[in-house]
């Protein structure tokens, strides 16, 4: 019973205190916001609120413009979803090119892919936003999507690491029994990489919900901005105490998060510790 | 058709999204963007060629960008060790636990999950306010408050210790290499005599040293890539006194504020020829401190 001894208990104190101040802030966030706006710095050294008000939630979710908060959430999912079914099925294609295949010029474009890993979008982002706008698509979510479906590097990489694991002896058997290469990838590579897919579907989850650069680039009305747009406009219209609706709609924002990380928490893990993907 | 070419054709079938994506996404926007360098271009009137212009006027006659090279260049080589550091630190701790492991390690990560949000950002902006709890907690161990929003260094430090904050990822990077080294390396160094530092140096380090290399590289050119804590921190300002404007805010905004195109084009090479050149440096000089076992060093 090692868990029990004094060492373990000092232990569990320090790291078990440490991550707690380290969360405080967070939790500091959740209970302000139901805090009365006024209140909130008079009392931040108590956390518990006095009195105890959903108030905030309401006027937050009202939104602004006219359009309330149930519509930006429902735009950011729309745009998750989109990116992130173009993130999947391209990024999968591609692997499997680069895993299992052999052509002229798979080094090369290997090696293409792994740098464009380390390019910043800022080289790309003025001329991109100049071919999008002359296309007409400014204010519409396809400048912010349609490059999902041409693969996402990162994913494209974890993919190919995890494809290289799956024995080529089941691509051969089933060569054998007469299946094409599409038929190779569909039936066979395809049912046997689901995790690496469900850790990259999470990331792409998180980084379309967190984009906010995207969408400021491209969206302009209201009735179209996404969470992270619209939180940023609660910021700038911040008046001198509507703290309390703007700290409500950031926990609002975090929920899908939390819940995803929850839910998925393995695959989120592994996914980090095996390819390093970050966040 | 013969073997070859039915090859090629699946090959190009399955990578070809990559391809032309890359052409589109890619290749051409940044022959276009090296064009626009050499040009003034506000979006609305024709690109005018002025050679090196933008690229003299950035070292010469602008004091905004030497000012936002410096606080990124503070922001990155501030942020990017303390961040590792920390990161490095948690995750041997964590690691000499048995039990519990599983939870300290999804708890610690979650401040790197929320990290990127502007609901953090929003968050950090009133933790630092003048009555935020950052302050209340310096005057409760006697020390005075800071004004974060009133001293551009310390609006900077801010924005570090968010950096710092989310050393989660790096941390579960670490713990996954931790866990490959052989227990029996500590083991027969303890047999030998060896104390912790020692342990450390010679056995934890050296292992560690090809992922702490790839954490150094991946996070240097990330944390130089910072946008949206400062421009949620400074409500898109860069403030106060231009202390947050890191190098992307400043590149957005002469873009997208200004629509000196052009310039910010010229900005964003520069930008890439910098990482470039810190990926590089890193990479050379790992020679020295990264250890690889296939060198037979052991």
């Amino acid at each position: 019973m090692r868990s029990f001894q004094p060492k373990w208990i000092i232990y569990h104190v320090l790291v078990g205190g440490f991550v707690l101040l380290l969360l405080y802030p967070v939790v500091w966030l959740l209970m302000s916001s139901f805090k009365v706006s006024e209140q909130i710095f008079l009392t931040a050294d108590h956390l518990i609120p006095d009195p105890f008000i959903l108030e905030n939630y309401v006027q937050g979710w009202k939104g602004f413009g006219g359009y309330s908060f149930g519509v930006f959430i429902k735009n950011t999912a729309v745009f998750v979803f989109i990116t992130l079914i173009g993130h999947l099925i391209s990024s999968a294609l591609i692997a499997f090119g680069f895993a299992r295949l052999k052509f002229a010029g798979r080094g090369f474009w290997f090696a293409v892919m792994i740098v464009t890993l380390m390019l910043p979008y800022e080289v790309v982002m003025i001329p991109q936003y100049i071919i999008f706008s002359q296309l007409g698509w400014l204010n519409s979510l396809k400048p912010l999507v349609v490059p999902a479906y041409f693969g996402h590097p990162f994913f494209i990489f974890l993919l190919v690491q995890f494809i290289r694991t799956i024995p080529r002896e089941l691509d051969e058997a089933a060569t054998i029994d007469g299946c094409n290469t599409f038929q190779i990838f569909y039936r066979i590579i395809l049912p046997l990489i689901t995790p690496a897919l469900a850790t990259a579907a999470i990331f792409s989850f998180y980084w379309t919900w967190d984009n906010l650069l995207g969408p400021v680039l491209y969206l302009n009305s209201p009735s179209k901005y996404t969470v992270s747009m619209a939180l940023n406009m609660f910021l700038s219209n911040e008046t001198v105490s509507n703290w309390g609706a703007m700290f409500a709609m950031s926990i609002v924002s975090l929920i899908p998060v939390f819940v995803v990380f929850f839910i998925f928490q393995r695959y989120v893990v592994e996914g980090i510790a095996t390819s390093g993907l970050k966040s | 058709m013969n073997t070859r070419l039915r090859e090629n054709l699946w090959g190009y079938f399955f990578i070809g999204p990559f391809v032309i994506g890359f052409l589109a996404f890619t290749i051409i926007p940044m022959i276009a963007s090296l064009y626009f360098s050499f040009t003034q271009y506000n979006l609305f009137s024709p690109p005018s060629w002025i050679g090196f212009d933008n690229f003299v006027k950035m070292f010469t006659d602008d004091p905004r960008y030497l000012q936002s090279l410096k606080v990124t260049f503070i922001y990155v080589f501030g942020g990017v060790p303390l961040r590792l550091a920390f990161a490095l630190l948690i995750a041997m701790v964590l690691n000499a636990a048995s039990r519990a492991v599983g939870l300290y390690r999804t708890l610690y990560y979650l401040p790197s999950l929320i990290g990127g949000s502007v609901a953090v950002a929003i968050m950090w902006r009133n933790i630092f306010g003048d009555s935020g709890i950052v302050n209340l907690l310096l005057e409760f161990f006697g020390l005075d408050a800071i004004r974060w929003f009133g001293d551009p260094t310390a609006a900077l430090w801010m924005l570090i210790f968010l950096s710092v904050w989310q050393f989660g990822s790096s941390m579960l990077i670490f713990l996954a290499g931790l866990k490959s080294i052989p227990v029996s390396y500590y083991e027969a160094a303890s047999v030998d005599g060896a104390h912790f530092f020692q342990k450390f140096r010679s056995i934890t380090l050296p292992l560690l040293s090809p992922v702490i290399l790839f954490n150094l590289i991946m996070q240097t050119i990330a944390a130089f890539m910072t946008f949206v804590p400062a421009f949620i921190i400074s409500k898109g300002t860069g403030g106060p006194l231009d202390g947050t404007l890191l190098y992307s805010l400043y590149l957005f905004k002469q873009g997208f504020e200004f629509f000196n195109m052009g310039y910010a084009s010229a900005m964003a090479w520069v930008m890439l020829v910098i990482i470039g050149i810190l990926t590089a440096v890193i990479f050379i000089t790992s020679r020295f401190w990264v250890h690889y076992e296939s060198e037979g060093g052991k």
